[in-house]
């Protein structure tokens, strides 16, 4: 009661100090962090976090960037308003917990007998009887056993005027579910600054840490961007080939990244990707082998995706994989002259190849990428959609001596397109598009496409060509009479190397566009009819010569059917958009896997803070302070009594559960026969 | 009269004495069910399972002896899922073939007959609140226009969704036509007949929905060994997880208030998943079985989403209540002889189980998010990365304990309250799947 009369007295001579703690622990000011935190953290959601600064300007433009990046919104988590909001929210709970507890200790533990019989008569629950035909003695001493039997704590008193009261509480717990989930929060935030990155954040400000951007070794970063081994709590991550190991992680940090120093050496011996039989993925793993002083002998040990490894409070997770650099057997097909003299490669996944031509112009061939499973759906013929892989693809980008690049995509394995087999380039102009893919048929008897580039490089020969044109010119010839009356073989034969020059340059719709240009309309049709036929009878007689290399003398369906897949080809090759073509032969998979490294002190404490949220909550929500009071005094043979009841929680339990308790403690009904008094919820209940 | 002292017993029997024989009973089944699994399979189960198996019979006993028609409900499923797994056999193929598994218990089947069954279960329930009136026929005309009113929307949705103005609206137009359906019957009846109907149907649409999940489970494995998953894995599976839970704490706290009037409510937005459903089934092939992709394939998962999805449950009961207790305390203002007024729930009796669907959904959403920290921090190398996720997950959170707050502290209660339920909704729904479709991340598993 002491403390009561001090807290009164308090307001009206407020110390600084108290203003600042009814400041900080009051509800407003939480609610206010609480939405600005919000707010922050869905703006975080929405504008993608730390990408590339020219990304945001270009998005935004420069004004919302400026302002955006002054702001911290691209990596709002770690930035410093937002940092201090939490800390500052912590503090407010914190305040509000040394404010509240010794209200709520006093809550649990005080029975209220100080309680005046006028507000217990105008409690919500309450029964009043003033002609009640018991002695006081025989009601108390039922009303406590009854209550003590549902699991009230009873205290009786009796007051001056020979009134006596019997109090009883039960539920108080509840109360400690108050302390618990604010207890939680402050506890859960505190365990998250301890992992999260403020101390490098103050190094970083302090100036005894300085970011690295360049892409140097980490055997080069220099001592003011390394974090030592006693650095309690860090995220970084690592990339290791199979076959070697590393001894550090890197953080990244904004545009650039620190190095942290591991106290062991982490080997990768090898990387899996497991398949189902499908070809999707089932599980990442990498075996490790960890080189540590500490340790009498290398432990050895597989790491999955969900089951890290963990060694001195340092968490080792599978996070990613890429290529590590594989070995590539190729062919380079120069599509002019060359196509069938290709060059061999060997060479490495981020390797690169430098091909000078003849007029000294330079490409560069830059090996970017290997994949060894393709996994797509294909609809068959009955419309059923199956998941199938295609193999192993390698992408490369062609940079011409300009610098400016193409991009394409080399499918190892032949594909099956209504029943023939294909060997597939994709290409494209920029990595946003999807690849377009020109379809080589496989040859007959073999794996390559060797067929197809002898009749790339036969139709690049003007001579061969030439030659051809001379053989077929005469029958050719017919041909033209049928609609031009009698044209001269010369002429003839100029007409079709031009024409084969313009199929070779662009395909038929070269030929189109050629007519066209020069000819009058109502000449459209015919001409093009014509020199279609011309043009493939050309084609014809250079695959003859081809199959002719290859000992084959006649045409069978085989060999026909050959013939229309490769003029489809031959009249997209000019829409290929380089002089050079890749074959992809073969290749020796080095995977590098991702590693992320962890170190998180403050994990376990989140987890405490966790468990103790948990159970505050429940103890909030499903557990519910109740007293009951019992104030009888003696009139005549009887008594006069009130009985009331409070409860903080589910009131309209606590409407039954008073119900049944006032008739038991009035002895109107024995504990024993509980059943049938739930009382009617009325639907049309009008409050 | 006094009651004479001796006579007075007042020790109040403890819990075990309260159970009947059925309790106990009760008790004696799930004992031995486990027992016999036990003795079957459990030289093939390592020592997690073992004791997950264990504590999952102590909670079924549990809470047969809580929810006493849990019991029959536990029974059924359980019957079914036998049934289920035996028809099958060891081979996939007898789904065509096996009558049962065809018309009934396949994964598949049963999920269909969940939705059919509660599209049924919400026009019952919806038929209950246009009762007629025990003397009268004064709300036979206010049935009808809503009837009409309601039959010509579904019409409208259905023709502007498949004459291609507005696609997937013709999904959407069931939600219309159960309404109209429930105002036009509801008039022929008095009693509370339509409303036990709709109870009855929806207690067997949750078995089928359990079921149908219980025997995916069997599938995945029939599938490919080394595929098997707990059926709570994609967008498909959750969402029958959604109706299974939400219909069945619904049914709870129907039992709990003794009212059956929010039914109606409650089950439209559970016809509102099931519309997904179809949709999801019928136009996308999303119920076919895929295997996991590796980062799901994790223990974490069986108790990450089921958490979640009580959570979700609840908050989307406290919502629709929400929605009944505005449309209430409309009815009251306006018309207070009118129909709104006289059929809805009391507001007490709404404001009393928005509150309870809100608590028991906080409390295991927060459990929910505990659980998935902890899988974070083992799949992803973090307990908390601000994943789009995470950080929506968290506004959710926020969001109801800042509703709870207000309730403890300040005391609000009715209009205000009601309407942040349903702002609560539209926050977890978004959280729920908007994340994942429009945010991406780490935790994008569903697409649509």
């Amino acid at each position: 009661m002491n403390r009561s009369s001090q807290d009164s007295a308090s307001p009206r001579h407020p110390s600084r100090l108290s203003i600042l703690v009814s400041f900080l622990g009051s509800m407003n000011l939480a609610i206010t962090l609480l939405v600005i935190l919000a707010v922050a953290s869905v703006v975080g959601t929405v504008l993608e976090q730390n990408q590339p600064f020219q990304n945001y300007l270009m998005n935004f433009g420069p004004f919302w960037h400026e302002l955006f990046r002054t702001l911290n919104l691209y990596n709002v988590y770690a930035a410093g308003w937002f940092l201090f909001v939490l800390a500052f929210l912590v503090v407010s709970t914190a305040v509000c917990i040394y404010r509240t507890t010794p209200t709520m200790l006093r809550d649990m533990r005080n029975f209220r007998l100080n309680v005046r019989e006028k507000s217990l008569r105008s409690f919500a629950h309450n029964v009043q009887s003033e002609t009640h035909p018991e002695p006081p003695a025989q009601v108390l001493e039922r009303a406590g056993n009854v209550l003590g039997a549902r699991g009230y704590r009873v205290r009786q008193v009796e007051q001056a005027d020979g009134t006596r009261l019997l109090s009883a509480m039960r539920g108080s717990g509840n109360r400690l579910g108050y302390f618990f989930t604010h207890g939680a929060i402050v506890i859960i935030c505190v365990g998250g600054l301890i992992d999260g990155r403020v101390p490098l954040m103050l190094a970083e400000m302090t100036g005894n840490l300085v970011l690295e951007t360049r892409e140097i070794p980490a055997s080069q970063v220099p001592e003011q961007s390394r974090l030592g081994p006693s650095n309690p709590s860090f995220r970084g991550s690592v990339e290791i080939p199979e076959g070697h190991s590393a001894t550090v992680a890197f953080i990244t940090i904004r545009d650039g990244y620190v190095v942290q120093d591991l106290p062991f050496r982490i080997e990768v011996k090898d990387f899996r990707v497991e398949r189902h039989e499908t070809g999707q993925e089932r599980a990442f793993e990498s075996d490790l082998v960890i080189h540590d002083d500490e340790l009498d002998e290398p432990l050895a040990r597989t790491i999955s995706v969900n089951e890290p490894l963990i060694h001195r409070g340092y968490a080792i997770y599978q996070a990613s994989f890429r290529d590590g650099g594989s070995f590539l057997n190729l062919n380079l097909h120069h599509l002019a002259r060359g196509a069938r003299d290709p060059l061999p490669l060997d060479t490495r996944v981020y390797g690169n190849h430098v091909q000078e031509l003849t007029d000294g112009s330079r490409y560069t061939f830059e090996f970017t990428d290997l994949q060894t499973h393709n996994i797509g759906t294909v609809v068959d013929a009955d419309g059923n959609a199956e998941r199938r892989d295609m193999g192993p693809s390698l992408d490369y980008t062609i940079r011409d001596p300009s610098g400016s690049g193409m991009f394409f995509r080399a499918m190892k394995n032949p594909m099956e397109r209504d029943g023939t087999r294909f060997v597939l380039t994709g290409v494209r102009h920029s990595t946003a598009e999807p690849f377009q893919y020109l379809y080589m048929p496989k040859d007959p008897g073999g794996d390559g496409v060797d067929r197809f580039m002898r009749m790339v490089s036969f139709l690049n020969d003007d001579q061969q060509v030439a030659d051809v044109v001379a053989d077929v010119a005469t029958s050719a010839a017919r041909q033209f009479q049928g609609t031009q009356g009698e044209v001269p073989l010369e002429v003839v034969e100029t007409i079709m190397i031009r024409l084969m020059d313009l199929f070779v340059q662009g395909g038929y719709d070269a030929i189109v566009a050629d007519i066209e240009q020069r000819a009058p309309q109502q000449q459209w049709e015919s001409l093009m009819d014509l020199f279609g036929r011309v043009v493939n009878m050309t084609l014809r007689e250079v695959y003859m010569r081809v199959l002719a290399e290859e000992g084959i003398e006649s045409m069978t369906g085989v060999e026909a059917a050959y013939l229309d897949d490769a003029l489809v080809a031959l009249d997209a090759l000019p829409h290929f958009g380089s002089d050079f073509l890749i074959t992809f032969n073969d290749f020796e998979h080095v995977q590098a896997s991702g590693l992320m490294i962890t170190k998180a002190p403050g994990q376990n404490v989140v987890y405490f803070g966790s468990l103790m949220l948990i159970v505050g909550v429940f103890l909030m929500l499903y557990m519910s302070h109740r007293r009951c009071w019992l104030m009888v005094r003696p009139a005549g043979q009887g008594s006069q009594l009130v009985f009331a009841g409070t409860s903080n929680r589910n009131m309209l339990e606590f409407d039954e559960e008073f119900d049944t308790l006032s008739r038991h403690v009035l002895g109107q009904e024995s504990p024993g026969d509980t059943t049938g008094h739930a009382r009617e919820s009325s639907e049309n209940d009008p409050r | 009269m006094s009651v004479p002292h001796d006579a007075i017993g007042a020790e109040y029997p403890g819990f075990f004495k309260r159970l009947s024989v059925t309790d106990w009973l009760w008790a004696a089944l799930v004992t031995v069910s486990t027992v016999f699994v036990l003795a079957v399979f459990g030289q093939y189960m390592d020592i997690y399972q073992v004791i997950t198996l264990i504590v999952h019979a102590i909670l079924g006993v549990w809470l047969g002896w809580y929810w006493k028609p849990f019991r029959a409900y536990a029974v059924a499923v359980g019957l079914l899922s036998v049934l289920g797994v035996l028809s099958y056999g060891d081979s996939l193929a007898r789904a065509e073939t096996n009558f049962f598994l065809k018309y009934l218990v396949s994964g598949q089947s049963a999920v269909m007959w969940m939705c059919a069954l509660l599209f049924m279960s919400t026009a019952a329930y919806i038929a209950y609140l246009f009762r007629r009136d025990a003397s009268g026929t004064a709300g036979v005309m206010p049935a009808m226009v809503t009837a009409a009113g309601t039959g010509l929307l579904g019409g409208m949705l259905l023709w502007l969704g498949q004459a291609g103005i507005v696609p997937g609206l013709e999904w959407v137009s069931p939600l219309a036509f159960l309404v109209a359906v429930g105002a036009l019957t509801g008039p022929l009846s008095r009693t509370e007949f339509s409303a036990q109907v709709g109870g009855a149907l929806a207690w067997v649409a949750a078995t089928f929905g359990l079921v149908g999940l219980f025997v995916r489970w069997r599938e995945t494995y029939l599938h490919d060994p080394a595929w098997g998953y707990i059926p709570v894995s994609n967008l498909w599976e959750v969402f029958v997880l959604f109706c299974v839970v939400t219909v069945l704490m619904y049914l709870y706290y129907e039992r709990r208030s003794r009212n059956r009037g929010m039914g109606g409510f409650v089950l439209l937005l559970v016809s509102g998943a099931v519309a997904f459903l179809l949709f999801y089934t019928l136009d996308r092939q999303a119920h076919e079985v895929q295997p996991l992709v590796p980062a799901l394939n994790s223990w974490w998962m069986k108790v990450h989403v089921p958490a979640n999805f009580i959570g979700y449950g609840g908050f989307a009961i406290a919502a629709m209540l929400g929605v009944a207790y505005l449309m209430r305390a409309r009815g009251e203002r306006l018309r207070p002889d009118g129909l709104l007024a006289r059929r809805l729930p009391g507001r007490q009796v709404l404001d009393d189980v928005m509150y309870k669907s809100i608590a028991i959904g906080f409390a295991f959403f927060t459990i929910a998010t505990v659980l998935g920290a902890m899988w974070a921090a083992e799949a992803w190398g973090g307990y908390w990365s601000w994943d789009p996720k995470e950080v929506w997950a968290l506004i959710v959170w926020l969001n109801y304990a800042a509703w709870l707050h207000m309730r403890f502290t300040k005391g609000w209660r009715g209009v205000p309250m009601a309407w942040w339920a349903i702002v609560g909704l539209l926050l977890t729904t978004f959280a729920f799947v908007g994340v994942n479709m429009f945010l991406g991340g780490l935790h994008s598993y569903g697409a649509l």
